[in-house]
């Protein structure tokens, strides 16, 4: 075990960590400002923000020898008998240096500036900077350019960090972006007739510490300090990322990648970045509807679960459609509501939308042609239910061969995904519950047309490609006229109150044991399944 | 430009010969019979040994020892190793690299084999600064030369040893000499230096061991092995047995003497002599009859001697201890009596601006800002607090206090700080003169225009 000292503090360091002195800094609790340094990237020790006093401590005697210059913290490895000194005079005035440095040729325009508020360079302004600006080189532009369909670069914002060059060459593996000219005047940009236009271009500007990428979604869309960060989970494809979905009054501005080393690292791609356009679309249904004798009469949530309930339970035989937008704990509830009435209840695998092939980048990250965020944890669930899994074709031959009375449909798709001729096949089930996010062939025509909810609307989890599965709760409350699915199917279970996904999750991970790796409370970056399927647990 | 020299010449012994730069005439004076002797007679090991044992440092600037830097290579690597020439000489007042390639390029040429086989490389890489078309023109001759003559290729003069050699044009960056930089340059990239660890002798050309050698190193390499390492050691300034850090400095030397001086041109003397000596006996004194009023010791990099100051001996040590950064390239460059300190260092901080890769943040900045405030000064805005700003950052920048990754920015700081402190009464009398009504102001200076436009 390495013993290494910082600030006079002690810290250990396991034999297999390999920590810099920024990271050692941080365990010990100091914050070692810096620029160009990520954890995701290869270290470039250019910005020279994190510049710290280093030595060794002899072993033996315990004497400290410190070196006579400051050392790039993020360039330092920590090892047994390394000395940090991160709060020193020299130190700080080192900072202080550079951080005034920066900011001699930054035009300082905050008020306009969408990273303010979130920015590293105004962060560090007042916790390390010159009380005084001293510099008087002004004649500044405010220039700007874009680099690509997603990211626009204002170039004098920028304080040369170089993360987003160093993302496009080492994660993206694209090589767009490169530095120009040289010395102070040096900018970035990209190459001629080579826009940034990768499928990750978005990270660079979560990367960017300053406001100088900027991204054209949400560029002057809303002020940083406005929205709450609330922690999600992607639903754009089965990969499933950890994302912070920035929203302020059930509005979401945002999508940014939240750190999770088992799953997405530090990225998101730009699919699932641009991906939550769905959730205010005006075309959403937000009015339960009843279709009786060819007419869309409006119903009120108030009556929908008692009538539903009543008129379920007057069919003799029932199927279910658990899409896989569902959450575990959603698919389980609906489930378990249907066996009620039907424990030989026809469940059967939504469809699953598939774009394209699954795409690696250099960095690591993957992007699934698989559209769904929760395949595998409906799938286990409906195993668990019905010990034979069906997928959608499947179903509605055993749907078709062998009419029910009544089925259930859960939709929740962002785009098209049933076809009139499979929507015919169902319609001729008598009584049809279809709740979906936008109108389809075949809500249009069921009984019963219900509102659903989008995915930062929902709380539960999802299981992704490979079997880790993540909780979260709602990020934003659905629009007036909305009943979440979990909401919808809690009511239908005769259960008291609101819709509570943790108590949902012990019971599953209780009850299948697929799921008893994942019992609440779950960790942030949430659990890999797998480690119990291999136990045979 | 005359050259003239006035003990034996040895690394300059053969320029003023008919043809110098052929093969023909190198070989009339025994060129390649040291190289062949050596190959025949010496292995890499011995030729390592004799280089370090002469005490050879290297020529391009830190002076670091050779022999030293060649021990740096990890044993037993599968190899490849690379060698780099290092001919971008780029630093201000500096042109002894290019009178030994235009005048006798086969002397650099036996003397970068001779390392090579020292060092186990097999390909040799000669980066040549851009603007030495005619080094360009006689290096490529010249290796073409040997290439036909079996001294270069496969299996050099009927031995085990192949070795091939390429000429690389650079594009005319400073930085490009450092030798991360030259390295990163050659690989086809932003000649941005390199973060060290890892030095290039454990990862340098295409994450290959490296060798980074400067050409009068290299000339140097084929006289140690010609003459012995005692000869070398014989010249020079032994190490100050008080400083166990000083490695002594031996050999001849090329110095470079420019400015205003009567007789510019490059010398060969051996380390040691005085600033006072090159500039009289060399240089044959100051130009137009006029006094000295300061010299770079060597390039413009190494900061400042005042006139006072001649009597330090151009040594590895020497400058140092008259407050410059170091030897440097020796290129010793005389301001008489009339040169203004603030147009000598707005000059020098141009220079820096211009050539600072941009990377690290003090550097890229802080030469910048330099440079605006001696432009301001220069407009007659100046301040006596600039001149404590600009101490601020010369003092600030650099891989000695730690802020820079490369050495360019001490460069552009000895300059200033050297400027500043030995000539800080001429700052203030300009100031005061060309500012009368400003000058004592402290508040901070208005921006002199704001263009904001979104």
């Amino acid at each position: 075990m390495a013993k290494v000292l910082v600030n006079d503090i002690e810290i250990e360091i396991g034999e297999d960590e390999r920590l810099n002195g920024i990271e050692a800094a941080q365990r010990a609790g100091f914050e070692v400002p810096r620029f160009c340094w990520h954890p995701g990237l290869s270290v470039a020790a250019s910005c020279r923000m994190c510049l710290l006093e280093t030595g060794q401590r002899d072993p033996g005697t315990g004497e400290i020898s410190m070196l006579p210059k400051l050392v790039p913290g993020c360039q330092t490895p920590a090892k047994d008998g390394t000395v940090f000194v991160t709060e020193s005079e020299r130190v700080h005035q080192a900072r202080a240096q550079v951080e005034e440095a920066l900011l001699i040729n930054h035009p300082i325009d905050c008020p306009i500036c969408d990273k303010a508020g979130e920015c590293s360079l105004q962060d560090y302004h007042f916790q390390h900077g010159q009380l005084q600006r001293r510099a008087d080189i002004q004649p500044f532009t405010s220039r700007r350019r874009p680099l690509g369909d997603t990211v626009t670069l204002f170039v004098d914002r920028c304080v040369m960090c170089t993360r987003c060059v160093r993302f496009c060459r080492e994660i993206s593996g694209t090589n767009e972006l490169m530095v120009r000219d040289r010395g102070s005047k040096e900018e970035i940009d990209v190459f001629p007739g080579f826009p940034l236009e990768n499928k990750m271009s978005g990270n660079v500007v979560d990367l960017c510490p300053v406001g100088a990428l900027g991204d054209k979604d949400f560029l002057y869309s809303q002020r940083v300090w406005f929205m709450k960060n609330q922690p999600g989970v992607c639903d754009g494809c089965s990969t499933g990322c950890s994302i912070y979905i920035d929203e302020n009054q059930d509005r979401i501005y945002r999508l940014r990648p939240r750190e999770n080393p088992d799953v997405n690292s530090w990225w998101i791609c730009d699919e699932g970045r641009y991906g939550f356009k769905h959730v205010h679309d005006e075309r959403r249904q937000t009015q339960p509807i009843h279709r009786e004798d060819g007419q869309d009469v409006n119903v009120q949530w108030s009556d929908v679960g008692s009538q539903l309930d009543r008129e379920l339970r007057q069919a003799d035989r029932l199927a279910a459609l658990v899409s896989p937008h569902l959450t575990v704990e959603e698919a389980y509830l609906l489930i378990q509501y249907l066996r009620q009435i039907d424990p030989d209840v026809l469940l059967g695998l939504g469809p699953i939308p598939v774009v394209g092939k699954d795409e690696g980048f250099p960095g690591g990250f993957a992007i699934h042609a698989e559209k769904c965020p929760n395949r595998r944890g409906v799938e286990e669930v409906l195993k668990s239910g019905q010990g034979e899994l069906l997928d959608f074709s499947q179903w509605l031959q055993r749907l078709e061969s062998d009419l029910p009375d009544a089925v259930w449909i859960s939709g929740g798709y962002k785009s098209d995904w049933i076809d009139e001729a499979q929507a015919e096949s169902i319609l001729r089930v008598p009584l049809v519950i279809v709740q979906d996010l936008f109108p389809s062939p075949l809500g249009q025509l069921a009984t019963y047309r219900l509102p659903g909810a989008a995915f930062a609307e929902r709380a539960g989890s999802y299981v992704n490609v490979n079997h880790h599965l993540q909780g979260f709760d709602w990020a934003i409350r659905p629009p007036v006229g909305v009943l979440t699915e979990g909401q919808l199917y809690w009511r239908l279970l005769g259960r008291s109150g609101l819709y509570d996904a943790t108590e949902i999750l012990a019971e599953i991970s209780r009850d299948i044991s697929y799921f008893s790796a994942a019992v609440p409370p779950l960790p942030a970056g949430g659990v890999d399944l797998t480690n119990n399927l291999v136990a045979g647990v | 430009m005359v050259i003239v020299t006035a003990f034996e010449p040895i690394l300059l012994a053969d320029i003023k010969k008919e043809a110098s730069h052929t093969l023909r005439v190198y070989q009339q004076s025994a060129g390649y019979q040291t190289l062949k002797q050596a190959l025949v007679e010496m292995t890499p090991e011995q030729v390592q040994e004799v280089v370090q044992s002469s005490g050879l440092r290297g020529r391009g600037g830190a002076g670091f020892p050779t022999g030293l830097k060649w021990t740096f290579l990890p044993k037993d690597h599968p190899g490849p190793v690379y060698f780099c020439l290092n001919a971008d000489e780029s630093e201000p007042g500096t042109f002894n690299n290019r009178i030994l390639m235009e005048e006798d390029p086969h002397q650099v040429i036996e003397g970068t084999i001779l390392s090579c086989y020292a060092t186990g490389a097999s390909t040799a890489y000669i980066y040549l600064r851009y603007e030495y078309p005619t080094s360009l023109e006689r290096l490529q001759n010249a290796i073409d030369e040997c290439y036909a003559a079996g001294l270069l290729g496969k299996n050099v003069l009927g031995t085990d040893f192949s070795l091939d050699m390429y000429l690389h044009r650079g594009a005319a960056a400073y930085i490009c000499g450092e030798e991360t930089g030259l390295i990163e340059s050659l690989e086809g990239k932003r000649a941005c230096p390199r973060i060290k660890p890892p030095f290039p002798a454990v990862e340098g050309v295409f994450r290959k061991p490296t060798v980074v050698n400067n050409v009068e190193t290299a000339a140097c390499v084929k006289h140690i092995l010609a003459r012995g390492a005692d000869w070398f050691r014989s010249m020079g300034v032994p190490a100050d047995p008080e400083n166990p850090r000083d490695a002594g400095s031996y050999g001849p030397k090329l110095y470079c003497l420019s400015g205003h001086i009567e007789r510019p041109g490059c010398y060969e003397a051996p380390l040691g002599i005085t600033v006072d000596e090159l500039i009289n006996e060399f240089g044959g004194g100051v130009w137009k009859g006029r006094r000295a009023k300061a010299a770079i010791p060597g390039g413009i990099s190494m900061g400042l001697l005042s006139a006072d100051e001649f009597d330090c001996p151009l040594d590895f040590s020497g400058p140092g201890k008259y407050g410059c950064l170091g030897l440097g390239t020796a290129a010793v460059v005389v301001l008489d009596e009339t040169v203004s300190m603030v147009d000598f260092l707005h000059n020098s901080c141009r220079f820096f601006a211009h050539e600072s890769c941009g990377q690290c943040t003090p550097c890229r900045e802080g030469t910048a800002w330099s440079l605006q405030m001696l432009n301001r000064i220069k407009q007659g805005q100046g301040r006596l607090q600039d001149l404590d700003l600009l101490l601020e950052i010369g003092d600030s920048i650099g891989i000695i206090p730690g802020t820079t990754i490369c050495g360019l920015s001490d460069g552009a700081a000895w300059p200033i700080k050297n400027a500043i402190r030995k000539f800080r009464s001429e700052f203030e009398i300009y100031i005061q003169r060309t500012n009368p009504k400003g000058y004592q102001a402290t508040e901070p200076v208005q921006a002199l225009e704001i263009i904001g436009v979104h």
